[in-house]
């Protein structure tokens, strides 16, 4: 995505080392009152002109959630949340049920989607990759639906899903993450406003990369978007999905949850470059980013593929997880996580192998600077049927400066004994000697951190389409910016 | 070209470095010889601007300017290499990348224009084939798993890409044998030029049978103690440093 490449590096010569995404737009919105019970569920539903079976859902969601405690056993320290004090659903005043073309759309939005990189105009669009973009709770524009669709290939906003096509989403959603699973995962399901769908038919390799831009823009808002991407037998998808937020004092919730679904010999590959707002220097400020991403290898061959690069939030608690159910199914998850200043992160994966003969792959490398806290927690789990189950698993630490901390923290449960996993872990610091070979060379410190860094993090960053490791290498230098000297 | 003038420096409190004027005009080989401990491979750190190498008086000039007070990305900048003894390893980081990188720092502080992908493969391929190495070591990463021979060879390689007015080796000769030596001379000989200055520290008398120096100076406790022409490296060889050691 060279036109991102392109943004962010122009972005960057102008501001030089802050967050470069904190820009507000000012555009009308509609925003219902703060506060969260059965009649915000009720709203938000009627808002979306849900059907009666989907509202349903969602005040067992909340209901569950009712009952329910927020974790406390992530390696990471936030003051209480208090649920009752931000909105829960925010969007952009537009027609009565939402724009209809590009045309429509509010120029302000387009606007803002331009400075970030990801230009929705027709004449500007990226070949060959599909955009999405959610702007706060509503998704304000969706790119090559046509073209997809002579394939038979559906990439529409979670509330068009529902309106177009409701037996797939029924049949689908919650099956992977159902409502009840986790305090975060309940919310979502009661309040989310909207998404991205994504259905691959039978056989179908979709033709182009598909992607969604998640912004969030409103004051005191929560973000909770859905997305839920089904893969039929045969099919291939490659997702990939970017965030950011302006930059505010005070902290703003998101609580996303992802389900994947790969049939017998579907391939997902999920990619995500995260960079909400982390929060200043002193840490006032930025994301919490409380999200559950889960992928159901259902079918025999069935494969799923997670990368993520995490350079944003304030904290992080995420943990993209496989279920290797079909045999021979392969899990993967690839994670670069940054924290900077006072940002923490407590990320890492679940690879549940059910199937016979299943395999997955962990490789994790979190980088450490300032004050900041990084916490690999992984979940291997062998179950009895899973005979000849392999797993792999990396997890590397990189330090700069004395004052943050990296940690890991694998759990590994088998109950078959022909399984295989294996864990190596390392610790590294960059040397001084690394640093000074560079400016001898000519690179400033900070270009040769960044260089340094993205060489740490080489084997997930390969992971990448091509166009988003680029922009992801990018990041990891800026995030750094000011972390050494 | 380069002028030290009563350079002093100390590592961790230590006096190394007690006095040492120098000069390096444009066009001249010099090298400096001693044996262990001399200081030899501080005055190259101490050029370079390492952190932890601490002046504690005398001057350096350079193309006239004041080198001391450069970071060391800015003497790069000015022009100066040093060519490692102990080459660092930069795991994930390709070879062909690094230079690039390197290259295009320089020339972006010089004011000059970036040379894109392409323009920097065709320039870094005929480096590599005059230099007789493969093009697979620009695939790798930055000297890790190299021998200690291909690393001194990839030194050589980034000299001749980043062509720099001036050339600090530093023990470039350690840890080769016989071909790799005659390799690594031969690249630094091709970039010899009446523009360009050098300054090789060495240990031994055999590598400058093969890049014949100008001046030679011989290093001992922190200070020249003697210089002269080639021939005084020949010298050295023959009596060794402890009659010189005895005088001093």
């Amino acid at each position: 995505m060279p036109a991102v490449a392109e943004t962010l590096e122009t972005v960057r010569d102008v501001t030089q080392g802050a967050y470069k995404w904190g820009f507000e737009t000012a555009i009308e919105q509609e925003v219902i009152p703060k506060g969260l019970d059965e009649d915000v569920v009720r709203l938000i539903s009627a808002k979306k002109g849900e059907p009666e079976w989907l509202l349903e859902w969602r005040l067992r969601a909340f209901r569950a959630w009712q009952t329910m405690a927020e974790p406390t056993w992530a390696a990471v320290k936030y003051p209480p949340i208090d649920y009752q004090d931000a909105h829960y659903y925010a969007a952009p005043k537009a027609k009565a049920d939402g724009p209809k073309s590009l045309a429509e759309v509010d120029p302000e939005l387009l606007r803002t989607y331009e400075k970030l990189g990801i230009p929705l105009k027709e004449q500007e669009r990226l070949a060959g990759v599909a955009v999405d973009a959610v702007f706060d709770s509503v998704s304000v524009a969706t790119t090559f639906k046509d073209k997809l669709a002579e394939v038979g290939v559906i990439f529409c906003s979670f509330s068009e899903a529902v309106r177009e096509h409701p037996e797939l989403v029924r049949r689908w959603l919650g099956t992977v993450v159902p409502y009840g699973d986790n305090f975060f995962a309940a919310l979502n399901s009661a309040v989310f406003s909207d998404g991205s769908f994504v259905y691959i038919p039978k056989g179908v390799r979709c033709p182009m990369e598909l992607s969604t831009y998640f912004r969030i823009n409103a004051r005191n808002t929560g973000q909770f978007e859905r997305t839920l991407i089904v893969a039929e037998e045969g099919a291939y998808v490659s997702y990939l999905e970017g965030c950011t937020a302006p930059m505010r004092d005070e902290n703003q919730l998101h609580a996303a949850v992802v389900e994947l679904i790969a049939l017998d010999e579907a391939t997902i590959k999920y990619s995500t470059v995260q960079n909400w707002y982390p929060g200043d220097a002193e840490g006032r400020g930025g994301i919490y980013n409380f999200v559950t991403k889960r992928g159901a290898c259902r079918g025999r061959n069935s494969k799923i593929s997670w990368t993520q690069v995490e350079t944003g939030s304030a904290i992080t608690w995420k943990y993209p997880s496989c279920i290797l159910q079909g045999e021979g199914a392969v899990g993967e998850f690839y994670s670069v996580a940054i924290t900077n200043n006072f940002q923490q992160a407590d990320t890492g994966t679940k690879m549940i192998h059910i199937g016979p003969n299943t395999r997955s792959t962990i490789v994790s490398k979190g980088i450490s600077a300032g004050h900041g806290q990084n916490t690999y927690r992984g979940l291997v789990r062998i179950m009895p049927r899973a005979r000849n189950a392999r797993n792999f698993t990396q997890c590397d630490s990189l330090l700069i400066g004395n004052q943050c901390g990296a940690h890991t923290v694998p759990y590994i449960e088998s109950r078959n004994p022909t399984a295989k996993v294996e864990h190596e872990a390392t610790t590294s610091r960059i040397a001084e000697d690394q640093l000074f070979y560079c400016r001898s060379r000519g690179l400033t410190e900070e270009e040769a951190v960044g260089l340094i860094v993205n060489g740490f993090a080489r084997e997930v960053l390969k992971e990448l389409p091509m166009e988003f490791a680029v922009e992801a290498q990018k990041l990891l230098a800026i995030s750094l910016e000011g972390s050494v000297g | 070209m380069l002028k030290i003038e009563g350079l002093s420096a100390s590592v961790e409190g230590k006096a190394v470095l007690k006095g040492i004027d120098l000069e390096v005009p444009a066009g001249e080989v010099h090298a400096i010889m001693g044996p262990n401990g001399s200081g030899k491979s501080t005055l190259g750190y101490v050029l370079a601007g390492r952190e932890g190498y601490e002046v504690t008086g005398g001057s350096v000039t350079f193309r006239g300017e004041d080198l001391l007070a450069k970071e060391p990305e800015e003497r790069a900048v000015a022009g100066l290499f040093l060519a490692f003894q102990y080459p660092v390893e930069l795991p994930g980081v390709g070879n062909a990348n690094f230079l690039r990188q390197a290259l295009n720092s320089l020339r972006r502080a010089r004011g000059e224009p970036e040379v894109d992908a392409m323009q920097f493969l065709k320039l870094v391929r005929a480096k590599v084939k005059a230099l007789g190495m493969s093009d697979e070591m620009l695939k790798r990463y930055v000297n890790v798993g190299f021998s200690g021979g291909e690393k001194k060879r990839n030194e050589i390689l980034q000299m001749a890409v980043l062509e720099p007015a001036f050339c600090i080796l530093d023990e470039t000769d350690s840890g080769l044998d016989i071909d790799a030596l005659r390799i690594v001379a031969d690249g630094v000989n091709a970039l010899r030029s009446p523009e360009r200055g050098m300054l090789v520290i060495t240990h031994y008398q055999r590598l400058l049978d093969y890049i014949v120096p100008d001046r030679v100076h011989v290093l001992l406790d922190g200070r020249i103690v003697r210089s002269g022409g080639a021939e005084l490296a020949l010298e050295l060889e023959e009596k060794g440093y402890g009659e010189l050691q005895d005088a001093a």
